[in-house]
């Protein structure tokens, strides 16, 4: 018999890491059970419109997501969320939001990650002013096939800044969140189809396009949209008498200060350890990093393992990454979870 | 050869190694934020006397700290020390401390006033 066969597993958080991590695991032998808080599993590819690099839809990764964990192995829990983890033995016991001890043999916390409320960034207007609006409302505008400004006008002049509760140490986020450089840049680009004539400034400190064919869509996205880089971090906005935006940056290459009239301004959102994550880190004695992400035991060959034997981690729960890195992380889980199987039957 | 038309241009590379720190080495002593600026030109976008003058906080900082000191100096005295280019820094640098260090240094170092 394998290992793995019949050990129960508990997955905590249905997004992209829980999902793939269920189903791999599933197909290992294992007999998982997933816990999800929301009241139905996707996580945040779900509210998504179009993915980078390659600008295909979103719906057919969840879709993807969905069916992996479709399998008799796995039983899918909505609404329940994990209070704590106890060891006992070498079981790991994980308490329920309902009051339940669900005894399992290992745990592979897969909570990822929240969205940085743009409101604490007060100086650029969000939730102030109507036509500040965040990365994740325009891919709902996407989604919904209509960008327009509050009033009903389609803008013309569109803005972006980049590093919204990223690299900014007046929000405690010293990282940078690694993919609001790219999102800004598709998003730009997914603007221009929306509205052809519109004008796109994007604003940003670094451009950070280290994953595959992202310096490519970079490149795209100024020969073939037209979108216009202004280096320089956005310092402050507001608004005039017509509701048109005005933001103060820094044109760093020219040296001198810039200022701009814009239709709407979409602030990057970075990305923060979950409320769930932390919640669980402070009640189970899961270490957690500087950056406020669990911790791996080893940042090299250990970036699956806690501090907790038993207890695994896929996915954003650890750092910001992107559905692709996510995802080779939750597989990656499965191989950490049944050598641990092999060790302790051994 | 008087009046040929033809003259040798100055260079105007940044002489880096011959260039005098000691100016930005004073500040970093003593306000170590001040090393940890990444040039994102918040405090010139947010600052009054930038808007008005080619005063340039940004710029300033990346001056002293290439020892390009004496175009520095000229800009030193501009500062009305409001300290709003501190509020916006994302590297949490002191900036108005910079300043005031760096108008030290000037005095102490140069025996030269701001």
């Amino acid at each position: 018999m394998h290992k793995a066969d019949k050990k129960r597993v508990v997955v905590i958080g249905g997004g992209a890491a829980g999902l793939e991590a269920a189903g791999q695991l599933a197909r290992a032998g294992c007999i998982v059970t997933l816990l999800e808080k929301e009241s139905e599993t996707g996580g945040h590819v779900k509210n998504w419109y179009h993915l980078f690099p390659d600008i295909r839809n979103s719906d057919e990764v969840l879709k993807y997501l969905v069916r992996q964990a479709d399998h008799g192995n796995i039983t899918v829990r909505t609404g329940v969320t994990a209070g704590s983890l106890e060891k006992n033995g070498k079981s790991v016991i994980v308490k329920t939001s309902r009051g339940e001890r669900i005894i399992s043999d290992a745990v592979v916390l897969a909570t990822g990650f929240d969205l940085f409320d743009s409101r604490r960034k007060e100086e650029y207007g969000y939730d102030i002013y109507h036509n500040v609006i965040s990365s994740a409302d325009l891919e709902v505008m996407f989604r919904e096939g209509s960008v327009k400004r509050h009033d009903g006008e389609i803008p013309q002049r569109i803005g972006f800044v980049h590093c919204v509760g990223s690299r900014d140490s007046k929000v405690n986020n010293l990282y940078c969140s690694k993919l609001c450089c790219v999102t800004a840049v598709k998003q730009a680009m997914e603007i221009k189809k929306h509205i052809e004539n519109a004008r796109v400034y994007c604003f940003y400190m670094d451009m950070r396009m280290g994953g595959a064919l992202y310096e490519e869509l970079y490149k795209e996205s100024q020969e073939s949209y037209g979108i216009v880089y202004i280096r320089g971090k956005v310092s402050e906005v507001s608004d005039n008498i017509d509701s048109r935006l005005i933001v103060k940056v820094e044109d760093t290459l020219a040296g001198r200060p810039l200022r701009m009239e814009l239709d709407m301004l979409v602030l990057m959102a970075g990305m923060e350890m979950s409320e769930s994550g932390m919640r669980l880190a402070e009640s189970s004695d899961l270490q957690t990093a500087e950056n406020r992400f669990f911790a791996p035991a080893d940042h090299h060959f250990g970036s699956n393992r806690s501090n907790m034997d038993g207890v695994f981690y896929a996915g954003t729960c650890t750092a910001p990454m992107n559905i692709t890195d996510t995802i080779s992380h939750a597989r990656a889980v499965v191989a950490d979870v049944t050598d641990y199987f092999r060790n302790i039957n051994a | 050869m008087e009046g040929f038309g033809f003259s040798v241009l100055k260079e105007r590379h940044i002489n880096y190694d011959a260039n005098d720190k000691s100016i930005a080495e004073y500040i970093a002593e003593r306000e170590p934020s001040f090393r940890t600026c990444i040039e994102c030109g918040c405090c010139s976008a947010t600052c009054t006397t930038g808007a008005f003058t080619n005063f340039s906080l940004r710029e300033l900082q990346i001056l002293l700290k290439r020892g390009e000191n004496e175009i520095a100096r000229e800009q030193i005295s501009k500062c009305m020390l409001c300290g709003k280019c501190i509020l916006v820094c994302p590297r949490g640098v002191n900036t108005r401390n910079v300043i005031l260090l760096a108008r030290e240094a000037f005095r102490k170092l140069m025996k030269n006033e701001v």
